[in-house]
């Protein structure tokens, strides 16, 4: 009996060794070296504090948790509003609003900055509007503005995806006691609707945390200038070189995307960023 | 539920107001590159006239990056199944603490920023051979990304079709483990395989975050090229080329939603 177990775990191990080998040789083992080169630098350790003490680094990353935060809280306001109607309405045309809803969702983060440039851009729909209504051409694309639509656009059509399927799931007959013993639909939403879907929106809000912090292709499409993590670590490895300084930067950054990844898992979510 | 000939009350419309302009705010762009992409002169409009002039400059300034991108997908699908459905196998058989922190292990390529990843493979194996200058590095780098989609996709087929079960049916005919795996279970998770497959290809077809450190000059993929044209065409170019890329897109997207509800017709509606 215990060679036969022997054998069946020698088994397991011979199935999962070349995953294991692959995953450990190009990831593991470089992101071990990306910690030791992001200690190399003239202040040694010290630069994984640079996010708090030096003043230009701290200043990059409040502005891409504000950012990531005002995305997340923005997608997940207006994604669980159109989950909760179209989760609970039967209309024509619904099943192709949804498909409309959902179909960015493979785009990646480059095209993504395309539309933005499309809407917002020198040439863009909101500026065509404005100048025609008289106003100052509206022109926001290539700044932190461009790149709030960006993620937004992103991050809403997986965000309603996960709320809507939630939705579906919560038992119609809850809320027709509710309304029978004479609840008012703001009280049906916040005593028996949010309540059910919070783990829900809070694993799709940590998805769209992580990839509005995370995400390259969207901010380098509208303009490098802009002062967001993924920027910073690019201009100090490919600018100025200063390879300790994008080694930490970056460490410092998967520490953050991986938090907020696991705990959308943990919460049942998908704990995954999609390509950005 | 609110029924379509009952009259509906104000909260209907608002929630319809607001899905509308959130669906507009997605669509429109999408479609407005589109037609930019076959309009003579977008500055003027549609009225300028309709013209496949800027596919046809796309496609002899870019044909290299689409074959290169193909060429990256297949090898990254061969590399993720070769090394990914055995490994879903084995964490599907005997779940353990120890399969769960290798699946975890497994996964953590996809939480840590591409960025992130491109620069460590830089360091490590930049001065390795010519590797840093052939597309196999970039290819390296997607199969990394995209292996546990793949390995996700297997697992959960394998527990909805209760591959354990089929598996112990044939191990007591006496077949051998590898015989049982490639006989039995691969077969058998033929759906999960095939969607695994279809998202690993699209992943691989617009992944940007890695491929932009990783590229060279002579291996510049697809969104590497999006994103040269984004910067440095006239807007009709730029859309044109976005418009290639849709078509090579959607038929995959399309794919995946059929794919994804065989996998699963539990979770589909």
């Amino acid at each position: 009996m215990a060679a036969h177990l022997l054998k069946h775990i020698r088994s397991d191990i011979l199935l999962i060794t070349p995953a294991a080998l692959f995953v450990l040789a190009f990831f593991a083992l470089p992101m071990a070296q990306l910690v030791l080169v992001g200690a190399s630098g003239d202040s040694g350790w010290l630069a994984y504090t640079s996010v708090l003490t030096n003043p230009r680094h701290r200043e990059v990353m409040i502005a891409t948790l504000l950012l990531s935060l005002a995305v997340t809280l923005t997608t997940l306001i207006l994604a669980t509003a159109a989950a909760l109607f179209l989760g609970r309405s039967r209309f024509p045309g619904r099943s192709i609003l949804i498909a409309m809803l959902t179909f960015p969702l493979a785009f990646p983060g480059v095209v993504v900055g395309f539309m933005v440039i499309i809407l917002a851009g020198r040439q863009g729909l909101i500026g065509k509007v404005t100048d025609a209504a008289g106003m100052d051409k509206l022109v926001f694309a290539y700044s932190m503005g461009g790149l709030f639509l960006g993620y937004l656009y992103f991050s809403l059509p997986r965000v309603l995806l996960t709320v809507m399927s939630a939705v579906e799931t919560i038992d119609p007959s809850l809320g027709e006691a509710a309304r029978s013993l004479g609840a008012k639909p703001h009280h049906l939403l916040r005593d028996v609707m949010l309540p059910a879907l919070r783990p829900a929106m809070i694993a799709a809000g940590a998805i769209a945390f992580a990839t509005s912090m995370g995400a390259f292709g969207t901010a380098f499409t509208l303009a490098t200038d802009i002062d967001v993590l993924p920027m910073l670590i690019y201009t100090e490895f490919t600018l100025q070189a200063n390879f300790a300084a994008a080694g930490a930067l970056s460490i410092i950054l998967g520490i953050v995307t991986w938090v907020a990844l696991f705990i959308a898992r943990q919460l049942g979510g998908d704990g995954v960023a999609a390509a950005g | 539920m609110t029924r379509i000939t009952a009259r509906r009350p104000a909260l209907f419309w608002a929630g319809f107001s607001l899905t509308i302009v959130l669906a507009a705010f997605l669509i429109v762009p999408a479609l407005t590159s589109m037609l930019a992409g076959l309009t003579v002169n977008y500055f003027r409009g549609v009225s300028s006239g309709l013209t496949l002039k800027w596919v046809a400059e796309v496609l002899t300034l870019y044909t290299d990056t689409i074959w290169l991108s193909l060429g990256i997908a297949i090898t990254t699908l061969i590399a993720t199944l070769v090394i990914g459905l055995p490994a879903a196998w084995a964490l599907v058989r005997r779940p353990s603490r120890w399969t769960r922190l290798l699946e975890e292990f497994i996964t953590l390529p996809i939480a840590v920023p591409g960025l992130a990843i491109a620069l460590s493979l830089i360091l490590v194996y930049g001065g390795v051979g010519s590797l840093r200058t052939s597309w196999v590095f970039i290819a390296i780098g997607h199969t990394l990304f995209t292996l546990p989609f793949m390995v996700r996709s297997v697992v959960a087929n394998l527990h909805a079709i209760d591959a354990r079960m089929l598996e112990e049916g044939a191990a007591s005919l006496g077949a051998s483990v590898f015989t049982r795996f490639i006989t039995v279970i691969l077969p058998n998770a033929k759906p999960g395989i095939l969607a695994g497959s279809l998202m690993v290809f699209t992943l691989s077809i617009g992944e940007f975050n890695l491929t932009w450190m990783l590229h060279t000059p002579l291996t510049k993929t697809l969104p590497v090229g999006l994103v040269d044209a984004y910067a440095s065409m006239r807007l009709e170019v730029a859309s044109a080329y976005t418009l290639v890329f849709f078509v090579m897109i959607i038929p995959l997207l399309v794919a995946i939603q059929w794919a994804g509800a065989k996998a699963s017709p539990a979770l589909s509606r």
